[in-house]
């Protein structure tokens, strides 16, 4: 009865899945993550509700992440809803979120001085279950820390991002993944000249009851597209998962 | 318990609110006039006017016979009251019961108030001086009577506070004219030879109600506290205003969360139930040793929300500082709006509980941070990058214009665009390599030029050539040049942003 192994296998996946704080779209995926997302994830598409960890160690790598969150944030925030960005000392530029399908006038942006009182200012935002999603700007992550974020997220189901600019130790957190985005050279259909669309090399470096994965995408049309596998080199990365 | 009243006179209302405003003419004699039964007739004179014999009632003609370089202002008709009426409001932060007293006084019913300036004379120096710190020209006294104040204010000399019992003393040597009587019987007292109170005193009752009426008996009974008279306060400014008078002095911070607690209930309470809601909030603490500590909350919608107002207060409440005690705490909404169900259905941010969740936020995050660090952005209808975007106003506040997709904008614009060296073939190439912060960058594709004029209306300068441009790692950076290659100076290259 090697079917209904599965089936209870799933259900009870599904149970642990739940027990740790995920949230899967509801309804079918917005269409803007893509499909491959859905499978290292254990089935799972892109979880919702948890903090999502983001590593960059310079400039262009956090310009690099933040366009991969606008990628996400366009289809957490459909249905009017808001985000809250919380940074110290970034200066993001509204118009660009527009390219992304982000509706930039719903985006808040919050700056202060300190970190903590980013870390503050996160945790009250995460709190509020009206709001699409809450992205920081820090550069320490402690694990309490982290942990207070996670806390706060299982229980008002708002999707965090944390996004850790000029990293200096990878500390273990409470984040139910951790992310790595880096630029990819652009390759323009039909040789034309000129910079291409988008083009990122995205390391799942870490995922809670899930194996870390790689892919390169693109951002086409309005939406995240997988780079076909034809033309990338799968290299699994080998981590050993917090 | 035995009443205290304080009479406040300004002998030059009008002219110090003009003085107030034009400090140029506190040396000059100057006077308000009216038109009057077809003449012009002056109505106040400052100070320098008057010592030069210029009163009021003179008709301006024959004043500036007197003051040839006299300046004459119009005096607008029933504006003393209103101005008197003003400074009677501000006033209550000393009694709740505040009187205007025209022609050109106010009354307050000071009973049990003074100890919270320690003593009478201290309470009577602080309300002095904080009005004469305004530029008015003061007179102040404290008596068991309003009569006796009244009296001692327009013509005591000496202690500003008559003693507990002790009116009779001080009224008898002042002239008749501090009895508050009509201009004829005081006339009649001073033909008469009646110069002082003490001289009418001495006239059996009788036979000074057989000459002059019973309002002269009248008037001497209620200055010397034999018959009551009572105030008629003027309308406390504050509609949303709710007080708590402690027992004892609160200096303890439970103490205050309590009392700020209750006074929030009952205000909210009474807010409901009129269907409004306050964006400002003032919670105000008299302490004992005679200072107000205030802290103020506002919130970007009308709340009557206890808890989230609360919240905000908790914020700040420890700049409320209550060192020796608190003794009364005022809590009052200076700033509210409808809070109808109509109105919170207008309220679009995906959902009313989303958007009121979203406000309190916000609102807690400005608390305690203060609001210029939260900030929402909107589209303007300006090319020059910097420009092309506005703060909003408000959370409700619409895009004007759209926001424009069509040129490629960097996620991260540098506020001020670093400068950078680069190699680049002339006449409008994008540069083959850059360093940017010591590291060199070589370019493997590149967009533009993308010419950006600067605006002359706004500001004057060299326009900017923009170019996106991507390194050998696939970095990509927004580069500019600023103004053309002239003769043998090379312009400067900037970086101004970074692609996602």
């Amino acid at each position: 009865m090697p079917d209904l192994n599965d089936d209870i296998i799933a259900a009870l996946k599904e149970q642990i899945f739940s027990m740790n704080g995920y949230k899967t779209f509801h309804g079918k995926d917005c269409g803007v993550l893509p499909k491959p997302f859905t499978d290292p994830l254990l089935s799972r598409s892109f979880p919702l509700g948890v903090i999502h960890e983001f590593v960059c160690a310079g400039s262009e790598d956090y310009a690099a992440t933040t366009g991969f969150t606008a990628g996400v944030l366009a289809s957490l925030m459909q249905g009017g809803r808001f985000a809250v960005w919380i940074s110290t000392n970034s200066h993001l530029f509204p118009p660009a979120f527009t390219t992304y399908g982000v509706a930039s006038e719903r985006i808040i942006f919050i700056r202060l001085k300190k970190e903590n009182d980013v870390l503050w200012a996160m945790e009250e935002a995460l709190k509020c279950d009206g709001l699409a999603a809450v992205i920081g700007d820090v550069k320490e992550l402690s694990f309490t820390a982290s942990r207070r974020l996670q806390l706060a997220v299982e229980d008002s189901r708002v999707t965090g991002f944390v996004i850790r600019r000029n990293i200096r130790n990878l500390n273990t957190t409470a984040c139910v993944t951790r992310w790595k985005i880096t630029h990819l050279p652009t390759d323009s259909e039909d040789g034309l000249p000129g910079i291409g669309f988008p083009h990122w090399n995205v390391q799942l470096l870490k995922i809670r009851n899930g194996k870390p994965l790689n892919w390169q995408l693109k951002f086409v049309d309005g939406g995240i597209k997988v780079v076909p596998q034809s033309s990338q080199n799968i290299q699994e990365v080998h981590r050993k998962i917090g | 318990m035995e009443k205290r009243f304080v009479a406040i006179w300004f002998p030059h209302l009008a002219t110090d609110w003009v003085t107030r405003s034009r400090r140029e003419l506190e040396i000059k004699p100057f006077v308000l006039s009216a038109a009057s039964g077809g003449r012009m007739v002056i109505t106040a004179s400052n100070l320098t006017a008057e010592s030069n014999g210029v009163f009021a009632g003179m008709v301006v003609a024959d004043a500036k016979a007197i003051v040839p370089d006299l300046e004459v202002l119009i005096d607008k008709p029933g504006f003393t009251e209103k101005l008197l009426k003003r400074i009677a409001i501000w006033c209550i932060r000393f009694s709740p019961l505040v009187a205007v007293d025209l022609p050109g006084g106010i009354l307050l019913d000071a009973t049990g108030c003074p100890h919270l300036w320690n003593s009478d004379q201290g309470y009577v120096d602080a309300i002095a001086g904080r009005l004469s710190d305004f530029g008015y020209d003061v007179r102040i006294a404290m008596a068991d009577t309003i009569g006796c104040a009244w009296a001692m204010a327009r013509f005591g000399s000496g202690s500003r506070v008559i003693e507990k019992g002790r009116q009779l003393d001080a009224l008898l040597p002042l002239p008749p004219e501090a009895l508050r009587l009509p201009a004829e019987d005081t006339l009649l007292l001073q033909q008469l030879g009646l110069r002082q109170v003490s001289q009418v005193l001495g006239i059996p009752r009788a036979s000074l109600r057989r000459r002059f009426g019973q309002l002269l008996l009248d008037r001497l009974d209620m200055a010397l506290g034999n018959q009551e008279e009572n105030l008629i306060p003027v309308v406390p400014a504050e509609p949303w205003q709710e007080r708590l008078y402690s027992l004892d002095p609160i200096s303890t911070m439970g103490g205050i969360e309590i009392a700020l607690g209750r006074l929030l209930e009952t205000l909210c309470e009474k807010l409901q139930q009129e269907e409004k809601g306050l964006r400002t909030a003032r919670f105000k603490g008299f302490r004992v040793d005679g200072k107000t500590v205030q802290v103020e909350i506002s919130t970007t919608r009308p709340s009557t929300s206890v808890s989230h107002l609360f919240k905000l207060f908790e914020l700040k409440l420890q700049d409320f500082n209550a060192e020796s005690g608190v003794e009364v705490f005022i809590l009052e909404a200076p700033v509210f709006e409808d809070n109808s169900p109509v109105q919170q259905d207008l309220w679009q941010l995906g959902g009313s509980q989303a958007g009121i969740q979203l406000s309190e936020l916000i609102d807690r995050l400005s608390g305690k941070y203060g609001s210029g660090h939260i900030t929402r952005y909107l589209p303007d209808a300006h090319y020059w990058p910097e420009r092309s975007i506005k703060s909003a106003g408000s959370l409700l506040e619409q895009p004007q214009v759209e926001w424009r997709t069509d040129r490629a904008r960097p996620v991260e614009l540098l506020p001020i665009p670093e400068k950078i060296e680069v190699t680049a073939p002339i006449p409008d190439y994008p540069p083959m390599l850059f360093r940017h912060k010591g590291k060199l960058h070589t370019i493997k594709k590149a967009d533009g030029p993308e010419r950006i004029e600067q605006e002359w209306w706004i500001e004057e300068g060299e326009h900017r050539d923009y170019y996106a441009v991507e390194d050998e790692t696939g970095k990509r950076y927004w580069l500019f040049r600023s103004g053309h290659y002239t003769g043998d100076k090379s312009p400067h290259w900037f970086l101004h942003g970074f692609f996602a």
